[in-house]
């Protein structure tokens, strides 16, 4: 593959934006022709990670959201997933499965579902600052030689 | 949202559409009570059949239908789960907590 690929998207924390932010990356993840299960992957981890924004970086109010993709050697795609809301106080607790602080219509799976869906993830978040989800899936190449 | 629902038997089957994320979910799971609530089923069957997407907001719908049925002592199953909803449900455990009737064949 010539050279790595890459596109950036800013956009404010409205939940509508969530089908949009999980169809813009997995138009963009077609060139690296997944299979619908790895699309499938992708777009569930996006789509946590842009609600995990919406409901709580910026619980009461709009915020912006960036999305970044890129394409890196070896079929990875690499995602950053950043606001600059007020941050997770304890990232231990974030991380517990079920553990919610979004009340009874969150199940409190999206950093599990992240975490197993991608090949990597990581979490880094200052209080009052905002956080970042950086993830990575390797997409399977399939086929012949490209 | 266009949700479709039929009782028959005091057995009540509702059909999910379309993609279910934190934007949609909060009518799903108001439709959802509310058509528990006015036909207080035995049963209540959650159809997957034409849900496009799902990410964890669909876990949340789950659960609230199951505590709503829980309430009234009655039965809640899936079926027809495509396979990217499933995974989802699946890492939720939510097949040891209710019944899946089938899941959709590819």
């Amino acid at each position: 593959m010539k050279g790595e690929n890459y596109m950036n998207l800013e956009f404010p924390s409205k939940s509508a934006n969530e089908a949009f932010a999980r169809a813009a990356v997995a138009c963009f993840a077609a060139q690296l022709d997944p299979t619908l299960d790895e699309l499938g992957d992708i777009k569930t981890a996006v789509s946590e990670a842009v609600t995990n924004c919406i409901v709580h970086a910026y619980p009461d109010e709009l915020g912006p959201v960036i999305l970044k993709a890129r394409i890196l050697p070896d079929n990875v795609l690499d995602l950053v997933v950043k606001d600059r809301g007020r941050g997770i106080e304890n990232i231990e607790q974030a991380r517990t499965p079920m553990f919610t602080t979004g009340g009874d219509d969150r199940s409190g799976m999206g950093i599990t579902i992240m975490e197993s869906f991608m090949t990597e993830f990581h979490l880094s978040s200052t209080p009052g600052k905002g956080t970042t989800v950086h993830m990575k899936r390797k997409i399977v190449r399939r086929g012949g030689k490209k | 949202m266009k949700l479709t629902s039929f009782v028959q038997d005091r057995q009540l089957t509702i059909a999910l559409t379309g993609e279910i994320d934190h934007h949609s979910a909060k009518e799903i799971m108001d439709t959802v009570s509310d058509k528990i609530d006015v036909y207080m089923p035995l049963r209540c069957i959650l159809d997957f059949r034409d849900v496009r997407f799902m990410d964890s907001s669909g876990i949340a719908v789950v659960l609230h239908a199951l505590r709503r049925m829980n309430m009234l002592q009655g039965r809640l199953l899936l079926q027809n789960i495509p396979a990217q909803p499933y995974k989802v449900l699946r890492a939720a455990g939510i097949e040891k907590i209710t019944e899946i009737k089938e899941e959709c064949p590819k």
